[in-house]
């Protein structure tokens, strides 16, 4: 069992450039979509706190 | 259709209930593909383990071709017919096209080392998808490079149409010239020449990304939408209070006839 998780860590000796692609790719994209995900949360915030204000002072 | 579509606010109603949906089948293809792009998928006869690089790079590609058709098609309905939701929709869309295109260029790059013995190679495939990196980034700095939103959308809708001549020689680019990259072997004229047990994660990653960038765009015009109606609240709210009494008594003091 553990023999084979070694096997497919190893990715047949390329384990450094299968990993790292995969790696980059899933941080990029994940990266992206953490920040599109705050920043969209900010902005329901922001637009919320605004209308507040605005409809206590009428 | 077009003038259907347009109205922010149909669009803000509908992206809600598409978002979920959208996210957790991209989630859902994503962890499938996954699968069996690393464990299920054989390794290739020549190129061993490092063919599984192809899953993500290849539809990365894809997707960073497709979204720069997307920016400029979007680009052009915005200069053409101005609707409103055309210009939010691609500047969502392009940083994720750029971020697209940076994993096609790294991922490739780490596929290029162990097989052709260089991180990089000055040939036409990987030289026009450079270029295609540099026109995201470029129509990304220009959009923001105004005070005046329109004038910004405007300049950067011409520098997507301009670059769209890109898009065909990205992908004719190893049948026109002699390079290092290998040919087409899924999108060709005489079909597939990928074993299908190979073929078949690597569309259902092509799906995932796909579904991926649909959520992500939907997120990303949503909030451009909510951050002009904060600013248009702003606005309103200003031109409402009218002059503050300092700045009405400064110009009272300016004008006054003696």
């Amino acid at each position: 069992m553990m023999r084979d998780i070694g096997t497919f860590l190893a990715m047949g000796g390329y384990a450094g450039f299968v990993w790292t692609a995969y790696g980059i790719g899933f941080a990029v994209l994940g990266g992206l979509a953490a920040f599109s995900w705050r920043r969209y949360r900010d902005s329901i915030v922001a637009l919320e706190r605004l209308q507040h204000q605005l409809t206590g002072k009428r | 259709m077009i003038n259907w579509l347009a109205n922010p606010a149909r669009f803000m109603r509908l992206s809600a209930s598409a978002m979920p949906w959208c996210g957790w089948t991209a989630v859902i293809a994503l962890t499938i593909g996954l699968f069996w792009s690393l464990v299920a998928a054989p390794p290739d006869y020549q190129q061993g383990d490092t063919v599984r690089i192809m899953y993500v790079h290849v539809p990365a590609a894809w997707m960073a071709l497709s979204v720069y058709l997307f920016v400029a098609a979007a680009s052009a309905v915005a200069l053409v017919w101005r609707h409103p939701l055309a210009d939010v929709a691609a500047r969502a869309a392009a940083p994720i096209g750029a971020a697209f295109t940076f994993i096609c260029l790294a991922t490739g790059s780490l596929w290029g080392r162990p097989m052709w013995g260089a991180w990089w190679v000055w040939d036409a495939r990987l030289t026009s998808v450079l270029i295609l990196f540099f026109l995201y980034l470029g129509y990304i700095a220009l959009v923001n490079a105004f005070d005046d939103p329109s004038r910004g959308g405007r300049a950067g809708a011409v520098l997507a149409l301009v670059g769209i001549v890109n898009l065909p020689i990205i992908k004719f680019s190893v049948d026109w010239w002699n390079t290092l990259h290998q040919p087409a072997s899924v999108l060709r004229v005489g079909g597939p020449t990928i074993a299908i047990s190979m073929l078949v994660p690597l569309l259902i990653m092509a799906l995932g990304f796909g579904l991926f960038f649909l959520t992500l765009l939907m997120l990303r015009m949503r909030t451009a939408l909510n951050e002009r109606k904060a600013a248009v609240l702003r606005l309103n709210a200003g031109a409402a209070r009218g002059p503050r009494p300092e700045r009405a008594r400064t110009v009272s003091a300016h004008t006054a006839i003696p």
